[in-house]
């Protein structure tokens, strides 16, 4: 494994603070769509990222309207740091007209173009051609914009993942492949879907770098990123970058997640990425009780003011299960 | 018609390529040896000495990522055309068309479209055994958020291709092996467009319809042909595009004919003959004089053996013996 390559950077008190807002956000955002599932207000197609945010703000944070992101499922999150409002991200949870899918779908199957995000679909790891076809036309181009492409360590097993991380190395594309292992694929541990201990290695068989980091660490993975970001904009292909961390809830809020122990989830919570953050931040006096208040005030509204928004959208017309089919 | 020069079925897919390529920028060319080497069959030859090495993709043995890569740059507004080697490849790339391409507009709730074509050598009758015969349009069909065409002659393959090329949806494009060097004729330079959606009335008559496609369209004229010396008027319709296919077309005919016929060289079960005769069933019950016939390959792989492969492929003898059967039913 190569040295992690130690990219300077400077943020200034507002960018930290951003930085924790979009994290506490995303937090409450997956927190409260739980709760609607439990209540039965959502039907299904949740699948949080809680646990997992560090990786979405650090690597999403400061990218350009034109980069284009590739999520995967429990990336919500990306597509508010993107620019997807929270109430139209709601509204596409709830099935409504004012969703991204207009109620076609839900999760994160839809995209927006203007904003650079594409929306996969249930077949992970589908989405690394994808990036990699995008990355091919910045390319066709001479742009110096970059494509950040997510999948789990489970996607790294998808015969799609090795085509598009070949086709991506072969072409020096610009592309950044953001690994989130949350350690399992739904039920099956690592250890039971790959022989080698970081998906990081995969990276070398395609002729770049790969590293493993600390994903609950939110400025390790901003770090890290800005070195990769840097890299893939002059020219010098992709990296990709493998984020540990966990899943605190089971594959979807149905899954009770029985396979795995109350002292493994208890160790991981225990380094969730919120808190650390918290401490440096207030560590720097950057962070203090008024401004958390303040911060935990405006996520509070945003989130209540878009389950209100959501709940009272209209639903699709029963004649739009036939509509926009074909251009 | 100004221009009377004769093309084969795969020059007029190359210059629908080159013209295309020169008319938009945005058009570019990928998939397995289509770059210096000009395809395994030769249909790009030359496109890559034009257009260079980012236009006229050489991709590794990728058929997903030649699928994915061309929906990730439709989505940029390129409009890229994918080669499968051979249709019956296709099958390794079949989960980023029917799942990622397919779906792609309805789950965007209509602010994204994804224009881009896949190209797939399809069709037997060359001795290429299981995996160089296929015909598998009949899956493409069957998926909503596709189109799919299947040309038969030089000036439709690049009619119908430039149609596609332009079109804002996926359009999978069946172009017949046999077809390649066999089919030649008449084709315009410059803008001849075949549009998507409309069939072609190959030969008039007013006793029965025979609705074809592809290679299956020279064996059906030579049927029609044979029982008109026996006083049996055969209409022949060139389906063209599979999906949609041409509805009125074969309504009209019916109302002339009452009888029909449909051949095809993909297999009987859930082929295109069967939706076709389901619908006809359904909307135009009471004109029908007689069953709609299939003339079909068998439900069965496509064999090596010459003996083995005559044995499935309908040709004219079969398509007459249909004919006599309808006519005198």
């Amino acid at each position: 494994m190569p040295p992690i390559k130690r990219t300077k950077f400077k943020l200034t008190a507002e960018q930290l603070l951003e930085m924790f807002y979009w994290l506490k956000l995303m937090r409450a955002f997956d927190e409260r769509l739980s709760i609607l599932v439990r209540q039965g207000k959502v039907r299904s197609g949740v699948y949080t990222g809680i646990g997992q945010e560090a990786i979405i703000v650090g690597t999403c944070f400061g990218l350009r309207r034109e980069d284009y992101i590739c999520p995967l499922h429990r990336d919500l999150g990306s597509f508010l740091m993107k620019g997807v409002e929270p109430r139209v991200m709601m509204s596409q949870m709830f099935a409504k007209t004012t969703g991204l899918s207009k109620g076609r779908d839900s999760a994160l199957h839809s995209g927006v173009s203007e904003l650079g995000i594409f929306g996969n679909t249930s077949m992970l790891g589908a989405n690394l051609p994808v990036a990699a076809g995008i990355a091919y036309t910045f390319q066709m181009e001479e742009k110096d914009n970059v494509v950040v492409a997510y999948f789990g360590e489970g996607a790294s097993n998808v015969g799609d993942f090795h085509e598009a991380l070949n086709f991506a190395g072969v072409h020096r594309l610009p592309i950044l492949f953001i690994c989130e292992n949350n350690q399992y694929a739904y039920s099956v541990p690592i250890e039971r879907s790959m022989a080698i201990d970081d998906v990081a290695e995969r990276a070398h068989s395609y002729g770049f770098d790969g590293v493993a980091i600390n994903g609950n660490d939110v400025l390790a993975v901003y770090q890290s990123t800005q070195g990769a970001l840097a890299r893939a904009r002059s020219g010098e292909g992709p990296t990709l970058i493998e984020c540990k961390t966990y899943r605190w809830h089971g594959h979807s809020e149905h899954d009770k997640a029985f396979y795995r122990s109350d002292e493994e989830l208890a160790m991981w919570k225990s380094r969730d990425p919120i808190p650390t953050f918290t401490t440096y931040l207030r560590a720097r006096h950057v962070l203090t009780d008024e401004k958390l208040q303040e911060v935990e005030a405006r996520i509070a509204s945003t989130i209540d003011e878009a389950v209100e928004y959501a709940m009272n959208a209209p639903d699709p017309q029963p004649e739009d299960a036939v509509t926009d089919l074909y251009a | 018609m100004p221009d009377a020069r004769e093309l084969t079925y795969l020059d007029a897919i190359r210059e629908a390529l080159a013209e295309e390529m020169r008319r938009d920028e945005h058009v570019f060319v990928l998939g397995e040896d289509v770059g210096a080497y000009g395809g395994a069959f030769g249909v790009t030859q030359g496109l890559f000495d034009e257009f260079g090495e980012r236009r006229v993709v050489d991709t590794p043995i990728s058929e997903s990522a030649i699928i994915g890569i061309s929906v990730g740059a439709s989505l940029r507004g390129y409009r890229p055309v994918a080669e499968m080697q051979f249709a019956d490849f296709i099958a390794c790339g079949f989960d980023q068309i029917v799942n990622q391409a397919a779906t792609l507009r309805y789950r965007y709730g209509g602010r994204a479209s994804v224009p881009i074509v896949i190209r797939a050598p399809s069709g037997g009758n060359v001795g290429g055994g299981l995996y160089h015969s296929q015909n598998p349009e009949a899956w493409f069909v069957h998926r909503a958020g596709l189109k799919v065409v299947a040309p038969a002659t030089a000036y439709d393959a690049k009619g119908l291709l430039k149609a596609a090329i332009r079109d804002d949806n996926p359009v999978v494009y069946f172009e017949h092996k046999y077809l390649y060097r066999r089919a030649k004729g008449p084709v315009p330079e410059g803008d001849e467009i075949v549009p998507i959606g409309v069939a072609a009335t190959k030969r008039e008559g007013d006793d029965i319809t025979l609705i074809t496609y592809g290679a299956m369209l020279t064996p059906s004229l030579e049927a029609a042909d044979r029982l008109s010396k026996d006083g049996v008027e055969v209409e022949v319709i060139d389906l063209r595009t599979l999906q949609p296919f041409d509805k009125a077309a074969i309504f009209a005919s019916l109302e002339k004919t009452s009888r029909v016929v449909i051949v095809h060289e993909d297999v009987k079960t859930l082929g295109i003959g069967a939706e076709l005769s389901a619908v006809i069933m359904e909307e135009r019950f009471d004109r029908l004089d007689a069953p709609v016939l299939r003339v079909t390959y068998p439900d069965t792989h496509a064999p090596f053996s010459h003996v083995l492969e005559a044995a499935n492929l309908p040709d004219a003898d079969k398509i007459v013996a249909a004919l006599r059967r309808t006519a005198e039913y």
